[in-house]
């Protein structure tokens, strides 16, 4: 992948400026704010995968990021402190959960297609919400310890999560860029734009969909371990309708289709709830009002509308 | 034999729709090389054939050979790795993709390196070439990079044809090519399919009488979803029935 | 035996309820293939309003009308000048109405705080009702019997009115209703507000019983969706049923098998989804 020289100079700087954040502000709320959104650009970055590149439109997404959240914070609770079980089983669960809910939907046409996504992502959080005796139910699950890297050392302080969410991130970025540049990614663009016509040229549709939506499945599922780690606490909210329609919403806001349009739209929308919200009481409104305007007027998003690319995705 | 494997065979095909019969009792074969035109007025089921052919809809009875192979509920893509190939009656290209990306689609749905997913396609040195040579083959270098839904309908029924040539295909099947073109257009079209490789099979539906004359070895007549005649080109054009139904129509 | 008899009259009440919100969503669906999931907003706004209007007049009655008609209006407007701009992106809409959701209730806390505050039931309904020994909730009974003869006149309205045939013809092809010289547009929006209406009568009878709790829009809104998939979409019928039965189960299961229950309700909705989109006693292709 060729890049111009200013293009790398870009990338520099954006690198300096991440590694060294947390020194350079004063406040650690503002490492905890950048915290978040790097955690949950990871499941936005993944939703975008089979939502804006592939165009299927999925409202039940955040059954992967809740199921990755519970098992990290279960098996924390049940078996182990350590990390790479965690991570990896959280990983692995997003990923399964993916291929079936694949295998019902895939073969769903059109708007019933959202509804059934939908419906499984209810069936996820019913699952959580309704096992009180394992998941805590309504409560939730407090108290998610810090998990150990090796026998003596434990993931804890703001900084640290931190570098640990900010490694996930890039590694995240990575994947996504190679391949939404690779010959697989840019079929999945063609299934979105021609699906009858891509059929004939020789693709078989439904397993590129298929595998999509595991990769995406496994990226969910490993926000979601990272985020239980660091916030410390699960509950059914991170496998719920909502967390699933406002993840879609960020997608089209920063501009689905895009590769850094879901991490421009967790900031947006992260900032409007926490620093937006510190000025006016009105910040549901205020958000409310911004999607709606989005839907209406800017549906290429903020990253399709300005033309800013902070990577181009066609070599 | 091999000599007696023909490119398409199509046996006592039928095809239902709810009360509709779109196809009644059509059985024709295809060689080699050959170039069958397929007339018949609008809605005598000329496209449906196509459509069970491609594979887009299985037939309510009867079979389908492609090379010697019984695809009859084969899926579309898997019929197109055999070597088959279609255009589209109205024009179904990747509107908000540039010409590049669109010949990108068809390259690579052939190629092996489909499902990679780790290189960047830039780094495909293969598909890349094959896209230039297309593009250059074919004299569009400067809409290299124009969004398809920019470019004149001309050249988007040129780049329909180029699609389908895209992954090297023995057998294309065109519909109705040079429909809502110009006469220049139509000569330019006519010219392209008359230029293309001896060796290719075609099956082309066409309306203008004309280009179809100009076109065929063979003649396929349909008329309410049957074969009504077929024959050499000579033959069709004396035919009393057909010219009754369809060229008396004209 | 008491028991239930009361479960089954919760459930059944609730069922009610559910099916004046699932109504306005499968007619406006069936109908303009538009997926209104403001429905919840909806709802909560009509509560409030409800409550506002019953404080000011005194009159339970009054209070309900005018919790519908309120809805009603902005119902049209969002019809008339959002979702008229979105035809046939069905995403959209649903983002766009998810959207709505927020703001509306928003509005609420903004105007009336963020305390439950409910309708006061006319007084005539405060008293158990005895039928034999057992005594039952009145005010449950009398939202069960709103709900029968609601859907009794919707039903009349469809089966008996020239209007109600219009809107099923439209709903079987609307292009040929167009063709037929019906004002479509015009029924669209006629449609539209009973939908909505219906929704806000639901906020101002329901707001007892349902409350207005956090995330109590979009709960209901899920609860009427699975409502219209299982019962078909654009089916009158299918939504009656489909309400009973979701609001027995909801009520049932919260009662006697509480970890089971949300995903019992859930199931039959992706079942039906992934066998028959249409639903039970939907025609929709």
């Amino acid at each position: 992948m060729r890049y111009t020289s200013k293009q790398w100079i870009l990338f520099l700087v954006i690198a300096i400026v991440l590694i060294v954040y947390p020194f350079a502000l004063p406040s650690y709320y503002f490492t905890a704010l950048l915290t978040q959104v790097l955690i949950f650009s990871i499941f936005t970055m993944a939703l975008n995968l089979v939502a804006g590149y592939t165009g299927l439109a999925s409202l039940g997404h955040s059954a992967f990021f809740g199921s990755g959240a519970y098992t990290a914070a279960i098996l924390m609770k049940y078996v182990s402190q350590n990390m790479w079980l965690g991570l990896s089983m959280g990983i692995l669960v997003g990923g399964i959960l993916a291929a079936i809910f694949a295998l019902i939907c895939l073969r769903t046409p059109g708007v019933y297609f959202i509804f059934i996504t939908l419906a499984l992502g209810q069936l996820v959080w019913a699952v959580v919400f309704g096992w009180r005796s394992f998941t805590g139910g309504d409560d939730g699950m407090p108290g998610v310890g810090n998990p150990n890297i090796f026998s003596n050392l434990t993931l804890s302080g703001g900084t640290t999560y931190y570098y640990f969410a900010l490694v996930f991130f890039i590694i995240t970025f990575f994947i996504i860029h190679r391949i939404v540049t690779s010959p697989f990614g840019h079929v999945l663009v063609g299934i979105r734009e021609n699906q009858t016509r891509i059929r004939h040229l020789g693709y078989n549709v439904w397993l590129y969909k298929f595998i999509a939506f595991i990769i995406s499945g496994f990226l969910c599922g490993l926000a979601g371990a990272i985020w239980s780690y660091y916030n410390g606490f699960v509950s059914p909210r991170d496998a719920s309708f909502e967390l699933s329609a406002e993840a879609l919403l960020i997608v089209i806001l920063g501009g689905s289709g895009t590769l850094s349009g879901p991490i421009v739209g967790t900031i947006v929308v992260v900032l409007i709830k926490n620093i937006i919200a510190a000025y006016t009481e009105r910040w549901l409104f205020v958000l409310g009002v911004t999607y709606i305007l989005t839907i209406l007027y800017a549906r290429r998003g903020i990253v399709g509308a300005f033309g800013v690319r902070l990577k181009s995705w066609v070599g | 034999m091999k000599q007696d494997i023909k490119t398409v065979k199509v046996e006592n095909l039928f095809k239902k729709f709810g009360g509709l019969q779109a196809l009644w009792d059509v059985s024709f074969s295809v060689e080699k090389g050959e170039r069958l035109v397929i007339i018949g007025p609008n809605g005598a089921g000329k496209t449906t054939l196509f459509n069970v052919i491609t594979g887009e809809i299985p037939p309510t009875d009867g079979r389908v050979y492609l090379f010697g192979k019984d695809v009859t509920y084969l899926p579309p893509h898997r019929r197109t790795h055999l070597g088959m190939a279609r255009t589209f009656q109205i024009t179904n290209l990747f509107p908000n993709l540039t010409l590049h990306e669109n010949i990108l689609l068809a390259v690579v749905g052939v190629n092996h390196q489909r499902y990679k997913m780790h290189r960047p396609v830039t780094g495909c040195g293969d598909i890349i070439a094959k896209i230039e040579a297309l593009i250059n083959e074919w004299d569009l270098q400067e809409y290299k990079y124009t969004l398809v839904k920019n470019l004149s309908y001309g050249v988007q029924r040129q780049v329909e044809v180029i699609m389908a040539l895209a992954g090297g295909s023995k057998l294309l099947l065109l519909d109705e090519p040079t429909s809502g073109l110009s006469p220049a257009e139509t000569v330019a079209v006519t010219s392209m399919i008359l230029h293309l490789d001896p060796e290719v099979t075609l099956l082309i539906i066409e309306h203008d009488m004309d280009v179809a004359f100009q076109l065929a070895h063979n003649m396929i007549v349909f008329h309410l979803g049957a074969v009504i005649a077929k024959g050499l080109v000579e033959e069709i054009k004396l035919n009393s029935k057909v010219k009754e139904i369809y060229l008396g129509e004209e | 035996m008491e028991i239930w008899i009361i479960h089954m009259l919760n459930g059944i009440s609730f069922g009610m309820l559910l099916f004046l919100l699932a109504t306005g969503l499968t007619l406006i669906f069936g109908l303009m293939d538009i997926v209104n999931l403001s429905h919840g907003g909806y709802y909560l706004l009509g509560v409030y309003i409800g409550v506002t209007v019953s404080m000011y007049t005194g009159s339970f009655l009054l209070a309900v009308l005018a919790s519908g008609l309120c809805i009603s209006i902005i119902g049209v407007l969002m019809e008339r000048f959002f979702l008229r701009k979105l035809h046939l992106q069905p995403l959209a809409q649903c983002l766009l109405t998810i959207g709505f959701t927020f703001v509306f209730a928003d509005i609420a806390l903004m105007i009336w705080g963020g305390e439950a505050r409910f309708i006061e039931k006319p007084a005539f309904l405060t008293h158990p009702i005895f039928i034999g020994e057992i005594g039952f909730p009145p005010y449950r009974l009398f939202v069960i019997v709103i709900g029968a003869v609601i859907a009794g006149l919707l039903w009349l309205f469809q089966e008996r009115t020239r209007v109600g045939a219009l809107v099923r013809a439209a709903v079987d092809d609307k292009e040929i209703a167009g063709g037929l010289g019906i004002n479509v547009p015009l029924l669209f929006m006629g449609v539209f507000a009973l939908g909505a209406f219906l929704a806000g009568v639901c906020g101002a009878l329901g707001g007892p019983f349902i409350g207005v709790y956090l995330g109590a829009d979009f709960e209901v809104l899920l609860l009427a969706l699975i409502v219209i998939i299982v019962g078909g979409v654009g089916s009158l019928k299918g939504a009656l049923v489909g309400s009973l039965v979701i609001g027995l189960i909801d009520n049932f299961g919260k009662v006697f098998f509480p970890e089971l229950a949300r995903f019992t309700i859930y199931a039959p909705m992706v079942i039906i989804l992934a066998v028959k989109p249409s639903g039970l006693f939907g025609s929709r292709s």
